[in-house]
């Protein structure tokens, strides 16, 4: 069975503890007697027969008929599925997304449904290559309907492959796929890797133009989503909802298919493994394995190390698979990511640290930008919680990531020019809102690399930003250590060298000895604060 | 003729000649071996004693126990992964899809694939990915694999092959390799009992469907193709070329189904399986639920309009070389 999380009260006799550091690891002494970590739950036992799991799913669906019976020759089929920001990092084949999509077509195909396209529903994300798509797909269905057409990316700036739908009571302009709109079934394959994920956000935001997700995406929903990962408390969450329900009414039939996920993230065996364990369960074969890795990684060079990690493969068991309507679909997946992520935690504290891992959404392949960074620290991590942010209002977050002025020219465009030319001029999301985005999300050239190269939408590094504003408000002070430090200083937070200068330099902002909270995150931990 | 006249070719058959005759008069081993006597040979039968019964220990009988002992097995690994790879990846050039199908599948499993070469044995027993693959035997036709000492020593040794009868309906064959596969082995098996003679597919037999119902271990349709280009029945000449082996997903028997549906379920998905290597897997789906997938015999017509509908897989065309005369 396996252990729930843990709150550890730091003593001194508490090993240093791990902080991810970017492609590289830290270990660090949190002060005792003041300081408590939040550790992850263990991964919940995979389901025993997936393929079962899904064929259940599909023929005794919530609040729908089955699959089969929604099926009928002559009739337009729409699938779409998440994209490469999920899940994270990538899964071991088979992706859970290919055995659904594969169980979809199946009975399809014994409807004898012919008309089928299967759109990636990346929303203002980057193109997903042929090998990504090819790894959430699989081959067999990549090879039937990719060659002509039928498998691609969903393409939120093609005015000819866009339908409105209509407006919410709040004014939101409702734009998705066409395709999707005048389907005569959309099937939504998703993956919860968080709480975030799925519902109506599938389609009202992953199927969505720029002229509807820019009603969401923004500073004011983001600093009233405390926390995005807690819907009903979410703005965001409010506003997908209230965009599902115009898609609804517009007769878009949508039969959603959600999974969950454990975090096995790192494995039981091979080196990676001691990631996912609690510091004093580390065996002497543990403790080497993780010597031999960290200083084989100190010296080699960021582009290898960065090509190693990003070839790792989680071994994830599938925890759930539940089909039919939007609604009830969603509030069985979030009861099964909640059981994985959330730990009760009593109280907040005054500084919270965190060490930031390889990856986020939109490096997958690419390059943890500064942006990125601060996204992934202030926007992710800061928002896992559930009642009340793990530090208090005016507290220090602290983290652990080396922050390097480097961006990837293909896929992260428009965030050179966000950093040299917005964040150079502010760091205020809302004034950044109003002086600079509609320049950037309206930008020819952006719009031409998203819809033809594999580049983020023009807009998108303004939502990087705006996903930490409920951070940026809450917070005293924002410290980040062993980055790069003009980098660190173009954002608006402090560079520290080291942890415990980190916390020294806290005690400025919160006084002196303050309690520390550690989210040992990842595999993924959600604090639920009391 | 003069000797100036004699050809090349006249010279070389008349010193063939001489060597053959030389050969001739040299002592024969067989011959050797009959002139020795008794001890050294075996007694002959006094005149009006009833011999003893011989018992078979060829075919059917063949006891491959000794197969599966510690050493013939690292015996079979060194010659799978040292001989049986390697020389399969030279005439073969094996492509291996559907892994991803057996996530999930844990325990033996019976992995059923149509049969058109022998080298089918061979690209199929290396396909298999781990944990299936050292713990695997194959079943092969006891008339033909074992009906002497020599191949049946190999045929258990590089295949762990077991004997199976196929000319009549035996319980020893069947007992045997339910017995293996109780105690955890996977099991080989071409349902069709033999290789097809004229290039197509024929029916599959229920043996495989037998053994699934009897022990609850699931059948993986596998399909194999390209075999029959480089090396087809009825001849012994291989011409390299390419293969590729499709693993479809496990089939389990239904708490009552019958062997004879599993068995056509078997087949079933063996037949999708080759109509999605030739199309695509979507086509295939359609195809597999309107039941009209090409089936795996081939049309029902005559001999000239199958082998037409073949098409270059009956192709057992080497490259070409100029016949000797004309040869450098």
């Amino acid at each position: 069975m396996p252990r729930p999380g843990l709150v550890l009260e730091v003593d001194r006799s508490t090993p240093p503890i791990l902080f991810h550091h970017g492609e590289s690891f830290r270990l660090e002494k949190l002060p005792a007697g003041r300081s408590r970590i939040v550790y992850p739950a263990e991964p919940l036992p995979a389901l025993p027969d997936v393929t079962a799991a899904i064929d259940q799913a599909l023929d005794q669906p919530l609040d729908s008929e089955p699959l089969a019976a929604l099926l009928r020759p002559g009739m337009k089929l729409v699938i779409a599925f998440d994209d490469v920001s999920l899940p994270l990092p990538k899964m071991r084949r088979p992706d859970i997304r290919q055995r659904v999509i594969e169980a979809v077509l199946d009975r399809a195909a014994a409807a004898g449904v012919d008309d089928v396209r299967i759109i990636a529903a990346l929303a203002l994300h980057r193109r997903m290559t042929e090998p990504e798509l090819r790894h959430a797909v699989g081959d067999r269905v990549y090879d039937a309907f990719a060659p002509d057409g039928r498998l691609y990316n969903h393409d939120a700036e093609d005015p000819d492959d866009l339908a409105f739908l209509g407006t919410t009571a709040h004014g939101e302009e409702v734009e998705i796929n066409k395709a999707a709109a005048e389907s005569d079934l959309l099937v939504y394959v998703n993956i919860n890797i968080v709480s975030m994920d799925g519902g109506h956000k599938s389609t009202a935001t992953g199927l969505a133009s720029y002229r509807s997700i820019r009603h969401h995406h923004n500073p004011a929903t983001m600093e009233r989503s405390r926390s995005f990962m807690d819907r009903h408390s979410s703005e965001l969450h409010h506003a997908n909802w209230r965009m599902g329900q115009v898609i609804r009414d517009a007769g878009v039939k949508i039969f959603q298919i959600e999974t969950t996920l454990n975090t096995d993230t790192f494995g039981a065996t091979g080196p990676l493994s001691v990631l996912q364990k609690r510091e004093w369960e580390w065996t002497t074969k543990d403790r080497l394995a993780f010597m031999g890795m960290k200083a084989g990684l100190d010296r080699l060079p960021a582009a290898t190390r960065r090509r190693i990690f990003q070839g790792h493969e989680a071994p994830y068991g599938v925890t759930s698979v539940t089909a039919g309507a939007v609604e009830p679909v969603h509030e069985r997946t979030l009861e099964h990511c909640f059981a994985q992520h959330l730990v009760p935690v009593e109280g907040q504290t005054d500084v919270l640290t965190m060490g930031l891992p390889y990856i986020c959404p939109y490096n997958v392949h690419s390059i943890m930008n500064p942006i990125l960074v601060m996204c992934l620290g202030l926007g992710y991590f800061f928002n896992m919680y559930r009642g009340r942010p793990l530090v208090r209002e005016g507290g220090v977050l602290i983290m652990s990531h080396p922050t390097p002025w480097e961006f990837h020219p293909v896929h992260h465009p428009s965030y050179i020019d966000f950093f040299e030319e917005v964040l150079a001029d502010t760091t205020d999301p809302k004034v950044i809102a109003e002086r600079y985005e509609t320049r950037y999300a309206e930008d020819e050239w952006y719009r031409h690399l998203y819809r033809t190269s594999h580049a983020y939408h023009g807009v998108h590094p303004f939502y990087m930003w705006y996903w930490g504003a409920h951070a940026l408000a809450h917070l005293g002070s924002v410290i980040i250590v062993g980055g790069d430090v003009r980098a660190v200083r173009r954002m608006g937070f402090r560079p520290a060298s080291t942890l415990q200068d980190a916390l020294e330099m806290a005690t400025d902002t919160v006084g002196p000895e303050p309690t520390v909270t550690h989210l040992h995150n990842p595999p993924i931990v959600m604090a639920d604060v009391t | 003729m003069t000797a100036a006249g004699r050809t090349e070719a006249t010279r070389l058959e008349g010193a063939l000649g001489r060597v053959r005759r030389a050969g001739r008069a040299l002592p024969r081993p067989t011959s050797a071996l009959r002139s020795l006597d008794f001890p050294l040979r075996a007694p002959t039968v006094p005149g009006g004693v009833e011999p003893l019964p011989e018992e078979p220990r060829l075919g059917a009988a063949y006891d491959t126990a000794w197969a599966r002992t510690p050493l013939a097995r690292l015996g079979r690994l060194a010659l799978l992964e040292g001989a049986v790879r390697p020389l399969v990846k030279v005439v073969a050039d094996p492509e291996r899809r559907g892994y991803d199908r057996l996530a999930g599948l844990d325990g033996p499993a019976i992995f059923a694939a149509n049969h058109l070469s022998h080298l089918d044995a061979g690209l199929l027993l290396t396909s298999l990915p781990e944990p299936w693959r050292h713990r695997a035997f194959a079943g092969a036709a006891a008339d033909y694999f074992f009906d002497g000492r020599a191949k049946a020593t190999l045929a258990a040794l590089a295949l762990n092959a077991i004997p199976i009868e196929r000319t009549k309906v035996t319980r020893r064959s069947a007992a045997l390799a339910a017995e293996l596969i109780e105690d955890g082995w996977s099991m080989v098996i071409f349902p069709e009992g033999g290789r097809g003679s004229d290039g197509w597919g024929q029916p599959f037999r229920a043996g495989a469907a037998f053994l699934s119902v009897r022990t609850g271990v699931p059948v993986v349709p596998v399909h194999l193709e390209g075999t029959g280009r480089i090396l087809p029945k009825g001849t012994s000449k291989l011409v390299p070329g390419r293969t590729r082996v499709t693993f479809g997903a496990p089939l389990r028997p239904g708490p009552d189904e019958d062997m004879r549906d599993l068995s056509a379920r078997i087949e079933a998905a063996v037949t999708a399986l080759a109509d999605e290597v030739a199309g695509d897997w979507w086509t295939a789906r359609q195809r597999a639920h309107a039941g009209q997938s090409p089936p795996l015999s081939g049309p029902d017509a005559g001999a000239w309009r199958r082998a037409w509908a073949l098409g270059d897989r009956r192709s057992h065309r080497g490259p070409a070389r100029p016949p000797w005369p004309l040869r450098r």
